[in-house]
């Protein structure tokens, strides 16, 4: 059995699969609008929770915020179910399958075959759409590959019960009712709203601008107070979580900008192309730190000298992440 | 980014190419296929390094008599004994008394095959350590391709 499903390949895993089930279901959009709406640009820096042993440092929201947001701001009925049995977590899988409902799932990446090994850790916030079951393969959806692709029942009931940070406990997802009609421009708004507060006004000092600017003071202190090695451990973890499948590249941000040039359209604002292209720039401003990152990394360019340029870098992306969201908060007032 | 400019730069990838977005020569974003980039190839694989170092010293700790064949098995899985014990159903400071070579040799069949399943291996291979490190990442043996 399986579900005439449109699968599409995106960048990332739970903006593609918001996406793809909004056009399953008739609304068609984009991954950038259903990242945008979903308000899913952000950055976060917290050293006191670790993420296998290394500060969580994120460039998006929260797994699982993307699709509630975006659903909410767009007049969408979803219904979320989590379970303690993996036997029932089935049984309603099966039944939703049956009953033709494509379902989204939070599962963890270690235990998913289809995987390319290298990517395969205890990461949690993966999401995907399960489109059929065929025998005893699950077929799915999954937005970061190509085509659609089978999962063995006993893999995929191990990644909808991962364990550890993030458990998905069995999380699945289904689109209930569509509204009569939509209000694009204003979950558009709304979501550039939200980013533009988080980005710009949180009151800790961990998350947005600030959380940039808290990252860039405290890693030149990293190659004296860690030491080479475990330096340079942290520093190629930020580039993971900025560039490893999911983000579109620059930490989300040219996601981001290809959202603000649709959104231009959308809101009949021309001053966001311009935003766009400024994103754009920032984008690529994160790209030359990853890169010069990466060549600290493998011993290229000298540890301390190195340190100072990157913080200088990262300085130079929250000011110009400032300015950007300064104008695009009066960009849509009105 | 530019269209132009989009990395084609596999390494660890197996051959499966994701989406990147880049902007056109009319300045419009598009959604282009990449197998790669230079910079994360370096930091994925300085983190399976580290993995790899992690189960040369687990290795020579067993061979020491230190720890049992179990912690193998646990660090390859790249979990530490709380995520073990969450996996495994087995409590926190059991599966840390099961990393003891002489508790681990007294074990009973239930916890080693609750182990073994887990770690899809069978209950003697569950007592086996290799010598090298056996991931079975074959690309990650070969040195970097001539993209630097």
């Amino acid at each position: 059995m399986k579900i005439d499903f449109h699968h599409r390949q995106f960048a990332h895993c739970e903006s593609g699969v918001t996406a793809n089930l909004l056009n399953h279901h008739g609304l068609p959009c984009s991954e950038a609008l259903a990242f945008g709406i979903g308000g899913g640009l952000f950055f976060g820096y917290v050293p006191f929770i670790k993420l296998n042993f290394l500060p969580l440092t994120t460039f998006r929201t929260g797994p699982g915020s993307i699709f509630k947001k975006a659903t909410r701001r767009l007049g969408i009925e979803i219904k979320k179910q989590k379970f303690s049995s993996p036997a029932a977590a089935e049984r309603e899988l099966d039944r939703l399958l049956e009953a033709g409902q494509p379902v989204g799932a939070q599962t963890g990446v270690f235990w998913l075959p289809f995987f390319p090994p290298a990517y395969r850790f205890h990461f949690n916030g993966h999401n995907l759409v399960i489109i059929g079951k065929e025998g005893n393969d699950y077929l799915i959806s999954d937005p970061i590959f190509e085509e659609t692709v089978r999962c063995p029942a006993e893999d995929l009931r191990k990644a909808r019960f991962a364990k550890g940070a993030l458990a998905p406990k069995g999380k699945i997802y289904t689109i209930e009712k569509m509204p009569d009609q939509f209000d694009l421009p204003l979950a558009v708004e709304s979501g550039i709203r939200e980013v533009c507060r988080v980005m710009l006004k949180t009151p800790v000092p961990l998350a947005g601008v600030r959380g940039i600017r808290l990252l860039a003071k405290q890693m030149v202190k990293w190659p004296a107070k860690l030491g080479e090695k475990k330096t340079i451990l942290h520093l190629g973890h930020i580039i993971r979580m900025q560039e490893e499948i999911g983000t579109g590249g620059g930490g989300f941000r040219f996601i981001y900008a290809a959202f603000l040039q649709e959104a231009a359209g959308i809101l009949q604002n021309d001053k966001l192309v311009d935003l766009s292209q400024h994103c754009t720039e920032i984008g690529d401003l994160w790209r030359d730190f990853a890169l010069i990152a990466s060549r600290v990394c493998r011993g290229r360019a000298a540890v301390q000298d190195s340190f100072e340029d990157l913080a200088d870098l990262l300085r130079q992306c929250a000011t110009q992440e400032e300015i950007l969201f300064n104008n695009l908060q009066t960009a849509i007032s009105r | 980014m530019k269209k132009e400019d989009v990395p084609q730069q596999g390494d660890l990838n197996a051959g499966h190419s994701e989406v990147n977005y880049a902007v056109d020569r009319d300045g419009q974003y598009t959604l282009e296929s990449s197998v790669g980039w230079e910079a994360k190839n370096i930091a994925l694989r300085q983190a399976w390094e580290a993995i790899v170092d992690q189960l040369r010293e687990v290795i020579a700790e067993i061979k020491a008599g230190q720890k049992s064949a179990l912690a193998y098995h646990m660090v390859k899985s790249q979990m530490d004994p709380g995520l073990l014990a969450q996996y495994s159903g087995i409590a926190r400071w059991r599966v840390k008394r099961h990393l003891k070579p002489v508790v681990f040799a007294k074990l009973d069949t239930t916890a080693l095959t609750t182990y073994a399943e887990l770690f899809n291996t069978s209950i003697e291979k569950l007592r086996m350590v290799p010598d090298e490190p056996d991931l079975s990442l074959a690309e990650l043996d070969q040195t970097e391709s001539n993209h630097s």
